[in-house]
């Protein structure tokens, strides 16, 4: 049968079971357009901004566990796209994205709407491709999912010149099968490393399960669930790994790191055997690396070999898929006994005991915290949660606990503001089923607000929970903290009437002033299930994100709120960011 | 400490890019890279040498192996090998400093590969440290130009 590129480009998208394109036409890309307009199998949807196009496809990958997959066009597509992608590869989202690019003619040639696509996304993707022979075509895209999806998943680019999908070709069918010698995910976990971990699992007195997002991503909250059972351990969970373990059973302390649990960073700075399971110890985990676990050995369940060793110091490395190597590790645990830790127990419940998520109510004003409560208690904790970044976000992750993996979508690795609106539209076209509540700032909210247009032509009906408080509140909190109180540039004048704005954009808008009005508000929103409502809710502008290890300190100098009121740094500190 | 890496990587439009893409975002540094194809001509062979801790070096090693054009990894300096760099020096000759320079050529198993008026062009190869000591042992007033290969290498094992 002969096709155009763009017909085999679309024919090769259905073999892979693709049922969602999120994307925007334009010139270079015209051809795949027409080709994916007489396809019925796949839906797409027409977002407003490409940045909006890759975060939805994010959304959907994150709580579908597929692939997403966006199409843009050249030059200008590609660059509003690229943060999208890079939001992605820091949080190792399976993606394919599809840029058209210039014909082979002209590139290089600073043609309209042309850029080095494949020279930008470079240090943001997994890998990308150029291509420039239609022969060459399906091969590729179905390499671009291989390497998407496997290992440690990633956004890969495929990006076309436009003859490419315009040159008709022989299409003998989409490859069944790839096989790259220069690409080989699959890593056996080796014997000798469970032997060895197992040595210092049996051994430990005060153990910690450091779970992240590899958890997720690899599926493995079953198996990390009976590990943790079998063992007993208490376990922490990285911002991205919520949800792959219960928050609500006893064994979790919850979330560790900057604005983690008190009990959690004292137990891990504390401990003698640390279990990192798909977790990278990163600047947000560790805080000051030389104060990092001092006492710890580290175990290290990775599949990116690159993960282990380069920021700390690991004793036992274990590379591998996060399901296959705690499956080892059960097995060789059998029949074994382990040191009794229960007064490791009695220490942990003390530093619970601290109550250091616990804040200051007041007459008069909405606290964002029990903003994130109310939504927990009215969705009954079964919501997917989208959030965009800043102070909402902490708050989101810190009092909605999370019982299940892939209902808690943010920007963990990039801290990309603008991300929860279309990772929302995303959910919840993956789980249509499911509330899905996007929770945010009246400054994240406009760096993505045209996507509530997409959200009415393909009705995805979501509740978008507006923290307001006038503020950049995490810049803020920093400036008042770091900087003496000179709020430079972290106020927010001229706000738009949002519940206008909503209404205008053919949506609900409800302002939310008075806490009395908090819980009824939220009730409505969720009983119009085909609505999205946007709550517009004024909460108190002077509120900070306790616990938190400020820049430059170590675990067990955490700062608690109604304790510790101000933080403090040094100039170590200041230079992270 | 200086590490010689050894790459073997698919032979496509864009793998060198990769490669001193991921030195320069991860701030790693680069002494010398060289890169041309092998025997088998679907693959190159890319040798770079590279200054740091153990921990930067196993991070480079690990980096590199993590891009999905690269087939194979090697850090030589961590093995048997040979490295062999090769200069060419263009040098100012007139006859008070030439039996000089004749001697010193000697003595580095150089050879004049063009002879001009008052220049030589002088080709040396050996270990990056005896193209130094090659250049350093000529006056460098008498040095015009200067242009070496980087340094490449091999594994001494039949197999590694």
């Amino acid at each position: 049968m002969k096709l155009n590129g763009a017909q085999i480009l679309v024919n090769s998208l259905k073999s892979e079971g693709i049922d969602h394109i999120f994307g925007y036409p334009g010139g270079a890309v015209l051809h795949i357009y027409d080709a994916l307009n007489v396809c019925d199998e796949i839906k797409h949807i027409l977002v407003r901004h490409e940045q909006g196009a890759v975060h939805a496809a994010d959304g959907y990958a994150r709580v579908s566990g597929k692939c997403g997959v966006a199409l843009v066009t050249s030059g200008p597509g590609l660059t509003n796209a690229v943060t999208g992608i890079a939001t992605a590869y820091m949080d190792s989202i399976p993606m394919v994205v599809i840029s058209g690019q210039v014909s082979s003619a002209v590139i290089g040639n600073d043609a309209f709407q042309e850029v080095d696509a494949v020279g930008i996304t470079r240090s943001c993707v997994k890998h990308n491709f150029l291509v420039t022979d239609i022969n060459d075509l399906a091969n590729v895209v179905k390499k671009a999912f291989h390497i998407a999806t496997t290992g440690r998943p990633g956004p890969v680019l495929i990006d076309i010149t436009k003859d490419t999908t315009i040159i008709e070709r022989e299409f003998a069918g989409y490859p069944e099968s790839i096989n790259m010698r220069s690409y080989q995910p699959e890593i056996k976990v080796e014997a000798d490393q469970i032997t060895k971990a197992v040595a210092l699992i049996t051994q430990a007195k005060k153990p910690i399960i450091y779970s992240g997002g590899g958890s997720v991503i690899g599926n493995a909250d079953k198996i990390l669930r009976l590990f943790t059972r079998h063992t007993g351990f208490p376990i922490t969970q990285t911002l991205m790994g919520l949800g792959a373990y219960p928050a609500s059973d006893k064994q979790a302390l919850g979330m560790l790191g900057m604005h983690g649990t008190y009990e959690a960073n004292m137990a891990m700075h504390d401990s003698d055997c640390i279990i990192a399971v798909g977790a990278r110890f990163d600047d947000r985990i560790t805080g000051n690396l030389d104060k990092f676990c001092p006492y710890a050995k580290i175990i290290h369940i990775d599949i990116d070999p690159s993960s282990v060793g380069k920021t700390v110091g690991v004793d036992v490395p274990i590379i591998g898929q996060v399901n296959d190597a705690l499956s080892a590790l059960m097995q060789a645990l059998k029949g074994k006994e382990l040191a009794d830790i229960s007064q490791w127990w009695a220490q942990i419940e003390t530093w619970r005991s601290v109550d250091s998520m616990a804040y200051k109510t007041k007459a008069g004003v909405i606290k964002p915290q029990s903003v994130i409560e109310a939504l927990y208690e009215v969705t009954k904790g079964e919501a997917i949660v989208t959030s965009d970044v800043g102070q909402h976000q902490m708050w989101a992750a810190q009092y909605y606990p999370f019982d299940k993996p892939r209902r808690w979508i943010n920007s963990g690795g990039l801290g990309t503001m603008g991300f929860g609106l279309p990772a929302a539209m995303g959910a919840k076209l993956a789980a249509p089923e499911m509330d899905v509540a996007c929770v945010t700032g009246e400054g994240s909210i406009q760096m993505m607000l045209q996507e509530l247009s997409t959200m009415l032509q393909y009705n995805t009906p979501v509740k978008i929970i507006n923290l307001n408080n006038g503020y950049l509140g995490m810049v803020r909190q920093w400036q008042e903290f770091f900087y003496d109180k000179r709020y430079s540039m972290s106020y927010m004048d001229a706000l738009p009437d949002f519940v206008k704005l909503a209404e205008s954009y053919g949506h609900i808008g409800i302002k939310v002033e008075k806490e009395a009005d908090l819980k009824p508000a939220l009730i409505e929103a969720f009983k119009q299930k085909d609505k999205t409502v946007f709550l517009d809710i004024l909460t108190d502008p002077s509120e900070n994100v306790f616990p938190m290890i400020p820049s430059g300190a170590g675990h067990h100098e955490m700062l608690l709120a109604g304790r510790d009121e101000m933080a403090s740094t040094n100039d170590e500190g200041l230079n992270l960011v | 400490m200086r590490h010689i890496i050894s790459l073997q990587l698919e032979n496509e439009s864009g793998a060198l890019s990769r490669v001193a893409g991921l030195f320069s975002a991860r701030g790693f540094n680069i002494e010398s890279l060289t890169v041309a194809p092998t025997n088998d001509e679907t693959l190159s062979r890319m040798t770079i040498v590279s200054i740091g801790d153990d921990d930067i070096i196993e991070q480079i090693v690990k980096q590199l192996d993590k891009l999905i054009d690269v087939v194979r990894v090697t850090n030589l300096t961590a093995t048997e090998h040979i490295e062999r760099e090769l200069v060419l020096v263009k040098i100012d000759v007139n006859p008070s400093s030439q039996a000089e320079i004749d001697k010193h050529i000697d003595e580095y198993g150089g050879k004049i590969v063009d002879v001009s008026e008052d220049t030589y062009t002088v080709e040396v190869a050996g270990k990056s440290q005896r193209v130094n000591d090659f250049l350093v042992s000529i006056d460098a007033s008498k040095i015009l130009e200067v242009s070496r290969t980087g340094v490449t290498g091999v594994c001494q094992k039949r197999e590694y």
